[in-house]
């Protein structure tokens, strides 16, 4: 992986250093050298690429501004929307499926320059979290290909982390970008919901899903950030409150800094986890910064309240997939009726953990149980609102470990409860509607391997200027 | 308020996969029983925090629906809409026989 980033590569070609082709053929063929062995893409762009590039290198030659991610070569998770090629999720359900439109955040990025080059892998319908239950075979993780690259983002972050593009995009709704981000050994930001249009992503859990991009340096992900936040008239739940220029904030003094660190985070981790942890922690005081104590209780609650809210949203989003207007339809038999058609094209399409939570969310939605399960679940999440609202009076971020460990290898996690505590300090996040970033932090060499380890940095809502320049210096005290 | 209950039997599973309009057959009932047994119980703990007084929240956002003015835009074209239907007779999607059907 020596790569330059994302921020060189476009440096470089609207300089006139590097021709956009060049770049965007370099790349195509390290994708199909290094793919077969990862899986991380799903479809490859090889003339629709070369055909985008060449049209920057024109603009170039104009003498006209091909903008700021001029020739950068992007991966696209497969659950968002894009005219080239098909997008499927990587479901069955939609294997085929070919998107009349461009997600907002596709159209940005190309406006800005951008060179889309594949779709990649993911947990299907990104329900998971080791891009295991992908319909196009499992993801593997550049550090150690028997490891999972964790997910549902893996394909994204296995790309970006093996040198396959120079950004990537994933979508985070419980940890979906931050944990392949840990695993990857790369940078993965999820901004705070409602910052960047979702306009073209497969809707799954529709209160808690954000797009957010991957990348190797923290600057990068400034930058992509930057092109795709913002309202979008096709988005009604895009935020209308103006986006900051990060550069625009000032550099964190570490002096006033204050990283508050809850003790929920600091039990059940591996002894690599809680190094890397201690480690930025004694950089971070050592630059000046206090360290805070906070307290937040239901961040032992906030995967039971996931795994109500998550699957209730998404069997009522899924419910759209009946085998009639697109998708998989099941084999019509003589005397079938509708409903049939539409449990049987269902049951075929869908994979087994998706079934799952279909089912999971059905029943906490249902009948006698909805008091129980879905309203108790929404009156935690306000009170894990609270909680952060608490602790961001007293500290300017959160810091703490991204997962309990490093990769973990394929098949080795089985049962689905085990699977789901994965995302145990990245799921409050998304239910509290709130920034988080996961930075590389460490390397547990404990298996012979060196896998990265991520840390994990939370900010309020909107302030992702300020998580942004305190990544930043993190990332600095930590390569120093 | 109801308290989830401790255990889930196959009949409820088998109800809940009408309602989710999936098709299981006896093997799949039973193993997500299991699966599905192990999470509520996780779940249930929920039970233990004093909900009392507080709003559910639905939603991050504070805000509420936001309306666009009521004008025309640009629309897809029906070929556009129909792309991806799995059966198209002209310009409409073909289903099977909805009414007076043998299951109707």
């Amino acid at each position: 992986m020596n790569r330059p980033d994302a921020t060189a590569v476009a440096a470089a070609i609207r300089s006139g250093a590097l021709r956009a082709v060049d770049h965007a053929r370099a790349t195509l063929d390290a994708i199909d050298t290094a793919n077969p062995g990862l899986n991380a893409y799903h479809e490859v762009f090889h003339e629709s690429a070369l055909e985008a590039a060449a049209a920057i290198d024109a603009l170039i030659a104009a003498g006209r501004d091909p903008g700021p991610l001029a020739g950068v070569c992007v991966a696209v998770k497969d659950n968002i929307a894009t005219t080239v090629g098909q997008t499927t999720c990587s479901s069955r359900m939609l294997e085929g499926y070919r998107s009349p439109f461009d997600a907002t955040v596709v159209t940005r990025l190309r406006a800005a320059g951008a060179v889309i080059v594949g779709k990649t892998n993911m947990d299907e319908f990104a329900m998971g979290s080791s891009s295991e239950t992908c319909a196009w075979g499992v993801v593997r993780n550049p550090h150690d290909p028997s490891r999972t690259p964790g997910g549902s983002s893996g394909g994204s972050a296995a790309a970006m982390a093996a040198g396959l593009c120079d950004l990537s995009l994933g979508s985070d709704t419980g940890g979906s970008i931050r944990q392949p981000a840990a695993f990857c050994g790369i940078v993965g930001l999820k901004p705070t919901y409602g910052r960047i249009s979702r306009w073209g992503l497969v809707a799954f859990g529709s209160s808690l899903d954000q797009i957010g991009p991957f990348a190797t340096t923290v600057r990068d992900v400034a930058l992509a950030y930057g092109v795709m936040a913002g309202v979008d008239a096709h988005d009604s739940t895009s935020a209308a409150m103006p986006v900051d220029d990060w550069q625009s904030t000032p550099p964190t003094d570490a002096g006033a800094l204050r990283v508050g660190v809850p003790s929920q985070y600091l039990r059940n981790n591996d002894p690599a986890v809680t190094e890397a942890l201690d480690r930025a922690l004694g950089l971070l005081r050592a630059a000046g910064a206090t360290i805070v104590d906070v307290d937040l209780p239901m961040t032992d609650h906030g995967i039971s309240t996931y795994y109500v809210i998550a699957p209730a949203e998404a069997s009522s989003n899924l419910a759209r997939f009946d085998g009639i207007r697109y998708g998989h339809r099941a084999a019509q038999r003589a005397g079938e009726g509708l409903e049939d058609l539409y449990a049987r094209s269902r049951s075929e399409g869908f994979g087994a953990e998706v079934q799952r939570r279909i089912m999971l969310g059905t029943y906490v939605l249902s009948s006698g149980y909805y008091d129980a399960y879905y309203d108790r679940a929404l009156r935690i999440r306000r009170l894990i609102k609270q909680e952060f609202d608490t602790a961001f009076a007293r500290c300017d971020v959160i810091l703490g470990p991204t997962a309990p460990t490093a990769a973990f290898t394929i098949g080795g996690v089985t049962d689905p409860m085990q699977m789901y505590m994965n995302d145990v300090y990245t799921v409050n996040t998304n239910i509290a509607g709130i920034a988080g970033i996961s930075l590389p932090g460490g390397v547990d060499r404990s298996s012979g391997h060196a896998l990265p380890v991520g840390l994990h940095l939370q900010a309020p809502a909107f302030a992702e200027s300020r998580l942004l320049r305190v990544s930043e210096l993190l990332e600095r005290l930590l390569s120093a | 308020m109801a308290e989830p209950p401790s255990s889930l039997s196959s009949k409820d599973v088998a109800h809940v996969a009408r309602l989710a309009r999936l098709h299981l057959d006896d093997a799949t009932v039973e193993s997500y029983r299991t699966q599905l047994a192990s999470v509520l119980t996780h779940i249930a703990r929920l039970g233990q925090v004093d909900t009392s007084g507080v709003e559910p929240m639905a939603h991050p956002m504070d805000t509420v629906n936001r309306l666009d003015p009521d004008e025309p835009g640009p629309v897809l074209t029906l070929d556009q809409v129909l792309m991806n239907a799995p059966a198209r007779e002209g310009d409409f999607i073909a289903v099977p026989k909805v009414l007076g059907g043998d299951s109707a």
